[in-house]
């Protein structure tokens, strides 16, 4: 068989490289590459938000704005229940910087006030031979703040014998500016604490219908039809007529709250749990369970981590509803009232058409409305497509 | 199809049933009864209280009974087209409420066809043209229609048409039309007012489902099938028409689900501030007051025309998609 076999069979020529071997040499990553296949979700998600210019622009807005609700007092050039008698339905006086082509920094120009007695309306006008130039860091009514102390610190105030209405005053002669700088306190929270009380209802039961399944599921799901099907803004009305009128302002207002979120929940319950439906078939929360994890501890531990970006950015996205839902309410005077000053009750004194005619400024504060809004859309957008970092 | 329709009705009953309970359940919350605080106000002012009526009505609907008799009157009420007494109107709710909730649904019906016939050409206009400067400033006017309180959009609104076309303010019709029997006149009047609340009530659900109809089409515009249509030639419009917006077009239907209770919300506020004839005002007088069945009647309706509204969607989805109708659930 084997019988002519070469003799001698020299080695075959070969080239051994001298270099080290590497195994994974053609998956070398970079560093950069290193630093993201390494990173947390949450710095994944950081990232990817960062490229989403109009998010993160309207984010910083809106931390600006909450921190704004910190430091109200000082913001506000006047007092919240500050009223000028002289000063009704005054027009917004806007900042100048130059009289007579000549430089003088900010300030704002004297009002005149004409009583017309052929309409008996009241008519401002400009006076430009007194101009009060604005003052900062100054000295103007005296507040308690935060219950601490007294002080009266401004960031701006009216020149020396001047008044500075930016937006303009209401019918009481309050500076709508002061106004609604603190009503942004009462507008921006109730949809935070409204959010909050959605958010535990929305993961309880979407969290129930979803890790369980079967009839608790159906029994949630009809549930949340039923609620979806009510219109909102009729029931909102209803519940909040329903608030007993001995309630004290406070009291009123976290009823509110609790209202808005009793009813906004449905939304999150469904993407909660579809996402449960989702992971509640992945390997790891298998492993949990085979290794005798009590439910508890899987939804805590294991799925509720996994999906609360998701939460997050479908929260962000529902507080504006929130807001508005309160601002109708308050606008309709079923929701806080006067003292309590919210963005709502200020617009419900832009409730009529003369309104709209002859003091076009009382709706200044829709356009903070308008802001706030807009902002959260453009942040929870962009926390949604940050959400899922493998995309 | 039958099936469906069958299986679709089963479920809206108990889901009225269920609906009734919590309306009464809400009108019941605030403390006390309207009768009681009404007889109160009138022997204080003096006035002497028609007892024998006040006995009639309170004995009918059992204000001096448990809560759960209390409904059990009122459901039979309603199964037999006695929806409750006014006490603040003093006449039976069906007359006080008269055709205000005929006027709501044209309303209601008058914006999704507003919605539609605006979303449908912008929704196209921005998926074909994505990222283009139109599809950024129409994305741009659809998050403001978002974000703008619907009754700041009313006011404006009704000012503007008041002083370019001299619109009467406020109302749904000219004041010679109001209470007069139906005309051709007073239509004309109708459709002259109803633009404004129409265009005020259906720029968020408009914005809504442009913003669905692009993310849809969009998807489908990525697809094997359109690039092979495109590749064997077909003209791009024929393409387009004939293929993914078919596909695209079942959140128009599904959606009504989700457009009419958002519609009938901003529709109660609007109707507020522009003083419509409709549902709303009536609501918001009827909860200040206590007027508990007014509001339980009108809050009935108000529910009964979404569950409708969804029921007869799900039935034209049904019809569209034989998915649907095959396994009796929407597939989102």
């Amino acid at each position: 068989m084997s019988a002519d076999k070469p003799e001698s069979a020299a080695p075959l020529a070969h080239y051994v490289s001298d270099t080290p071997f590497v195994a994974d040499e053609t998956e070398q990553l970079s560093a950069e590459q290193e630093r993201i296949y390494t990173s947390s979700g949450w710095r994944l998600m950081w990232l990817k938000l960062r490229r989403h210019r109009l998010a993160v622009f309207s984010g910083y807005v809106l931390l600006a704005l909450y921190g704004s609700i910190l430091i109200s007092e000082f913001l506000a050039p006047y007092g919240l229940h500050h009223r000028h008698t002289d000063f009704i339905y005054a027009p917004p006086q806007g900042i100048h910087f130059f009289h007579d082509g000549a430089f003088e920094g900010p300030f704002v120009y004297g009002l005149e006030y004409k009583l017309n007695m052929e309409n008996l309306r009241r008519e401002y006008t400009r006076d430009e031979s007194r101009r009060y130039p604005i003052r900062f860091l100054c000295r103007g009514d005296s507040y308690d703040f935060w219950g601490l102390f007294e002080a009266d610190l401004h960031l701006i105030c009216p020149g020396a014998g001047g008044t500075l209405f930016l937006l303009g005053t209401d019918r009481l002669g309050r500076d709508l500016f002061s106004r609604i700088i603190y009503g942004a306190r009462i507008s921006l929270t109730v949809g935070l604490f409204g959010i909050i009380f959605s958010m535990i209802l929305g993961i309880i039961f979407g969290g129930l219908a979803g890790y369980y399944g079967g009839i608790v599921d159906s029994t949630v799901q009809r549930m949340i039809e039923i609620i979806r099907s009510f219109p909102e803004l009729p029931l909102w009305m209803a519940l909040s007529a329903a608030l007993p009128v001995t309630w004290s302002p406070i009291l009123i207002y976290f009823g509110i709250t609790l209202i808005l979120g009793l009813i906004d929940w449905t939304g999150l319950a469904r993407a909660v749990r579809s996402k449960f439906l989702a992971l509640r078939e992945e390997d790891f929360t298998a492993a949990a369970e085979l290794m005798g994890a009590r439910p508890s501890r899987i939804i805590g531990r294991h799925l509720v981590p996994n999906f609360t970006s998701h939460l997050i950015a479908s929260a962000t996205l529902s507080i504006p509803s929130m807001i508005l839902g309160e601002t109708a309410l308050s606008f309709l005077g079923l929701g806080l009232r006067p003292p309590v000053t919210s963005w709502g009750v200020l617009l419900a004194e832009a409730q009529n058409i003369s309104a709209v005619a002859l003091y076009p400024w009382l709706m200044f504060p829709g356009l903070a409305v308008v802001v706030v809004v807009l902002t959260f859309n453009f942040l929870g957008d962009g926390l949604r497509d940050a959400a899922d970092p493998y995309h | 199809m039958f099936y469906f329709f069958l299986r679709r009705l089963s479920v809206m009953i108990p889901t009225l049933f269920v609906i009734s309970i919590l309306i009464f359940v809400i009108i019941q919350l605030p403390p006390g009864d309207y009768l009681s605080t009404l007889v109160g106000e009138l022997q204080a002012e003096g006035e002497n209280v028609d007892q024998e009526k006040l006995d009639f009505l309170r004995k009918r609907y059992g204000l001096d009974r448990p809560v759960m008799e209390q409904y059990a009157l009122w459901l039979k009420g309603i199964l037999q087209g006695d929806f409750g007494y006014s006490f603040e109107h003093n006449q039976p709710v069906v007359d006080v409420v008269g055709d205000q909730v005929l006027l709501s649904v044209i309303i209601a019906f008058a914006t999704i066809l507003f919605t539609y016939i605006v979303a449908f050409p912008i929704g196209v206009y921005s998926a074909t043209h994505q990222y283009s400067t139109g599809d950024h400033v129409l994305t741009f006017i659809g998050f403001l229609g978002l974000a703008t309180p619907n009754f700041l959009l009313a006011l404006i609104l009704m000012y503007l048409a008041n002083v370019y076309f001299g619109t009467s303010i406020g109302g749904l019709m000219d004041p010679e039309y109001l209470d007069k029997p139906w005309s051709w006149g007073k239509i004309v009047s109708i459709l002259e007012h109803l633009w404004v609340p129409v265009i005020v009530i259906g720029t968020s659900g408009t914005a809504t489902l442009i913003r669905r109809l692009r993310a849809n089409l969009l998807d489908e515009l990525q697809k094997p099938y359109v690039t092979t249509a495109r590749a064997k030639g077909l003209a791009e419009t024929r393409l387009l028409l004939k293929y993914p917006l078919r596909v695209a077009l079942n959140p128009f239907i599904a959606d009504i689900g989700n457009l009419l209770p958002a519609l009938l919300s901003s529709a109660a506020i609007v109707s507020v501030v522009l003083s419509l004839p409709t549902t709303g005002p009536l609501l918001l007088k009827a909860l200040q007051s206590q007027d508990m069945y007014l509001a339980g009647f009108l809050l009935m309706c108000l529910s009964l025309l979404t569950v409708i509204g969804m029921f007869l969607s799900d039935l034209a989805l049904a019809a569209l998609d034989p998915r649907i109708r095959l396994t009796g659930t929407r597939q989102r």
